[in-house]
């Protein structure tokens, strides 16, 4: 039985969720139903889309929206919030170290193998010291809860995470939707998000910048699957929109082309993976990239925000060893809990998981999106044999976790209201002037019952998270 | 901005306006096509509505004689012509993603709406659901336009966005003219009748502006006045004249904004003096035709020079 974050075992209602638990009582199932559609119409006429890849007449979708907010109490907010800086603090040591110094490597705690064969480290990263020495700008740490107590880092995200926008939009809605029930609240706001993406941004500006520096949000184009969130992004920030064609480089500064001529350009955020960046540096058959882009960079006159070569935290291995970097370069002990982890390039380890498939969720070292995965209590005779051949063929390509039973929430669904696994994707910013993260985060919920598989691209839907104030200290209400 | 928003800009509100005018367009052909044989209408009504849209050309790739279902088929939902209304509502919205943080919500909702709507149409019409596509189409633009000028604010985004709209319309007048000009011709309004007053008033419709004559005029279609009314009548919102008052007006706030004037600035300044300084006898005397084909190429020339300026 997973942990829910609304019921006690016993059937009693876990104090966050007092308010919630008296709204749907009183609350009818054509109301929600009414609500439901009217919160889809926000998105779809907003445009509010994304696209699945192989999906050929589903150009643009929408994610689906539970309406049934998420909520975090201040207490459980705070302790989280903490895990997470810490977790930030630890990932920037580590890349700035292994493109540095290699202290962890020499020391001996992570394997030398594991950064130099790792596809998303970059050499060329090697020795280059970037603005302010920060490279994880923006990261969407993938959380979930298995009990009343601790939180469990799921995927650290250190690339491009998106899904920020959703964040966003749901807040719309609960606000308009849902005014009773929200107002029975007192709501950290999140809607200083952009602004505070900005600051950070801002904040990061080489140190030969513009005095004013003038950041863009760089765009893979209109078709890529999260272009809404681009758009929306550089418009709440008052920042333009770029694509690769956008911009050009002469003598390692980047500039833009304007309706008055060309504009330096000193901050990207760039929604680019690397490999598009630059075709003269990386895959020489990218159409989106800004060729010299990277001398640009690595002569130190303009910020990439996230670094080049981030993706190296992201590999599955490398997660489980981020427990000990926290050790190491901190000196503390890690607040956020770590899944165990079975490395199945290690023979032992290996030798536990093919025993163990039916229990097991195996994952590619480099998967992400839900994709190329077995979950094994969920899985057919069929399947786990298939994943036990690519498991042998390829064993340093997986790891194994156990399945874990991730807490749920109530959700409106066809069977009316019921339980549903969720996740939480905080979004943790890094600016030269320190660490910022609006409260709460993008809920993930599966939809399906008893699915476990949150993505989007899966099935999943999304809800509004609210960290609210302690129902602990009722006299500081009004 | 960046050249490119710029760009998107422009090109979204020319691909609405052109809708809107396709639909008009149509609209006038349909009523005329309905008339007796003895009017001098028929399908030649059809071939003209494709002149009128600039695309005789690639119809007879696909069709061999212009009839009612086949041209308005192509001019308002084929996929074969690249500048049917439906083609043309994409390619807007498609410049309006593009661009959507130069939009407003109010702008992007009416364009973006506009097309979830489109991909729910059938993707052809009978005449009764054609009448009804075409009231939608031009009720669309009022939406997108309505929208851009209550919303939006006034730099350069929005002045590239009218220079859009002003530039269409007044190739789209300009064609109109071209295409029709020997019924507005001196010798023709001898014939008179019922015959030419349906074609007078088609040309009015295809500007929505048979209304207008006749408060402007106060009196019964008269072809120079009509010309008049289409040319040099600033009030007419769809004149060349007042398509041009607003073009010289958007352009000089881009130059002043920008801090400096160019070609584009100085193009249209000259074609817009010409237009202010002209009556319509003389250039009845000088040749409707002729006056309308040079406008037509300094109005494309016009064009040329706002991107190379700005767009590119």
């Amino acid at each position: 039985m997973a942990f829910d974050e609304m019921r006690f075992a016993d059937g009693g209602i876990r104090p966050p969720y007092a308010e919630v638990a008296r709204w749907l009582q009183g609350v009818t199932s054509a109301q929600l139903e009414r609500r439901r559609a009217e919160a889809e119409l926000f998105y779809r006429r907003g445009g509010v889309t994304f696209a699945v890849y192989g999906d050929a007449q589903g150009e643009e979708r929408i994610i689906p929206y539970d309406i049934i907010p998420r909520i975090l109490s201040g207490v459980e907010w705070a302790r989280l919030k903490t895990g997470l800086e810490q977790r930030i603090r630890t990932l920037n040591h580590y890349l700035a170290d292994i493109y540095g110094p290699r202290e962890i490597l020499k020391a001996g705690i992570v394997p030398e193998d594991l950064v130099w064969q790792n596809p998303a480290y970059r050499p060329e990263m090697a020795g280059l010291a970037v603005p302010h020495g920060i490279h994880i700008h923006i990261a969407g740490i993938d959380i979930v809860r298995v009990d009343g107590d601790d939180f469990y880092v799921l995927e650290d995200n250190a690339r491009t995470p998106s899904g920020v926008s959703y964040m966003l939009g749901g807040r719309e809605i609960s606000i308009r939707l849902m005014p009773e029930l929200y107002a029975a609240h007192r709501v950290a706001p999140i809607e200083n998000y952009p602004n505070e993406l900005l600051a950070t941004l801002q904040s990061t500006a080489p140190r030969n910048a513009n005095k004013d520096p003038i950041a863009v949000l760089l765009t893979p184009g209109q078709y890529n699957s999260a272009y809404y969130e681009h758009s929306f992004l550089a418009d709440k920030m008052g920042i333009e929109l770029v694509e690769g064609s956008d911009l050009f480089v002469r003598d390692s500064v980047v500039f833009m082309r304007t309706t008055e001529g060309p504009k330096r350009v000193d901050i990207i955020y760039r929604r680019l993976d690397d490999a598009f960046i630059d075709p003269l540096v990386f895959d020489p058959g990218s159409m989106l990239g800004v060729p010299g882009l990277f001398a640009a960079y690595a002569a130190g006159n303009v910020t990439l925000a996230n670094a080049v070569g981030t993706g190296a935290v992201d590999d599955k291995v490398v997660y489980s060893y981020v427990p000990d970097m926290v050790r190491f370069y901190l000196g503390e002990e890690p607040i956020l809990k770590n899944v165990p982890t079975w490395r199945c390039r290690q023979k032992d380890d290996l030798a536990y998981v093919l025993d163990h498939l039916s229990e097991l969720v195996v994952k590619e070292v480099h998967g992400s999106g839900g994709y190329g995965m077995l979950v094994g209590p969920h899985a057919t005779g069929a399947d786990i044999e298939e994943f036990r051949q690519r498991l042998l063929a390829a064993p340093a390509n997986y790891i194994a976790q156990p399945t874990l039973s991730l807490s749920t929430c109530p959700a409106f669904v066809d069977q009316g209201i019921a339980p549903r696994h969720v996740d939480l994707r905080p979004f943790v910013l890094t600016g030269a002037d320190g660490i910022r993260i609006v409260p709460g985060g993008l809920t993930r919920v599966a939809l399906r019952q008893g699915s476990l598989v949150v993505n989007s691209s899966q099935g999943g839907g999304t809800k509004d998270t609210w960290v609210i104030e302690d129902p602990e200290m009722p006299e500081a209400r009004a | 901005m960046l050249s490119r928003t710029a760009d998107s800009l422009f090109w979204l509100s020319r691909y609405v306006e052109r809708a809107d005018y396709l639909a008009r367009v149509l609209e006038a052909a349909t009523r005329l096509s309905a008339l007796p044989r003895a009017y001098g209408t028929g399908t030649n009504e059809w071939e003209s509505a494709l002149a009128t849209a600039g695309c005789r050309d690639l119809f007879q790739r696909f069709h061999e004689t212009p009839s009612a279902a086949n041209v308005t088929d192509f001019l308002a939902f084929s996929e074969d012509n690249p500048a049917s209304i439906r083609k043309c509502l994409e390619i807007a919205r498609t410049n309006a993603r593009a661009v959507r943080t130069a939009l407003t919500s109010e702008m992007w909702e009416a364009i973006n709406g506009a097309w979830l709507e489109l991909q729910q149409m059938p993707a052809h019409a009978d005449a009764d659901g054609l009448m009804r596509f075409l009231d939608w189409v031009k009720e669309m633009s009022l939406r997108v336009d309505g929208s851009g000028y209550r919303t939006m604010l006034r730099n350069d985004a929005y002045w590239f966005a009218r220079l859009g709209i002003f530039i269409e319309r007044a190739d789209n007048t300009a064609r109109i003219l071209d295409v029709k000009y020997h019924v507005l011709l001196p010798e023709h309004a001898v014939v008179g009748g019922g015959i030419d007053y349906a074609q007078w008033a088609a040309i009015l419709r295809a500007v929505s502006a048979l209304t207008s004559y006749h408060w402007v005029y106060r009196q019964g279609l008269q072809p120079w006045l009509i010309a008049d009314l289409l040319i040099l009548n600033q009030q007419m919102p769809r004149s060349l004249a007042a398509c041009y008052e607003a073009i010289v007006g958007n352009l000089e706030r881009l130059g002043s904004d920008y801090g400096r004037h160019g070609e584009a600035q100085r193009l249209a300044r000259s074609t817009y003096v010409q237009l202010q300084n002209s009556r319509i006898e003389q250039v009845f005397q000088g040749g409707l035709h002729e006056f309308i084909s040079a406008f037509i190429v300094n109005n494309n020339r016009l064009g040329g020079a706002i991107a190379a300026q700005y767009l590119s």
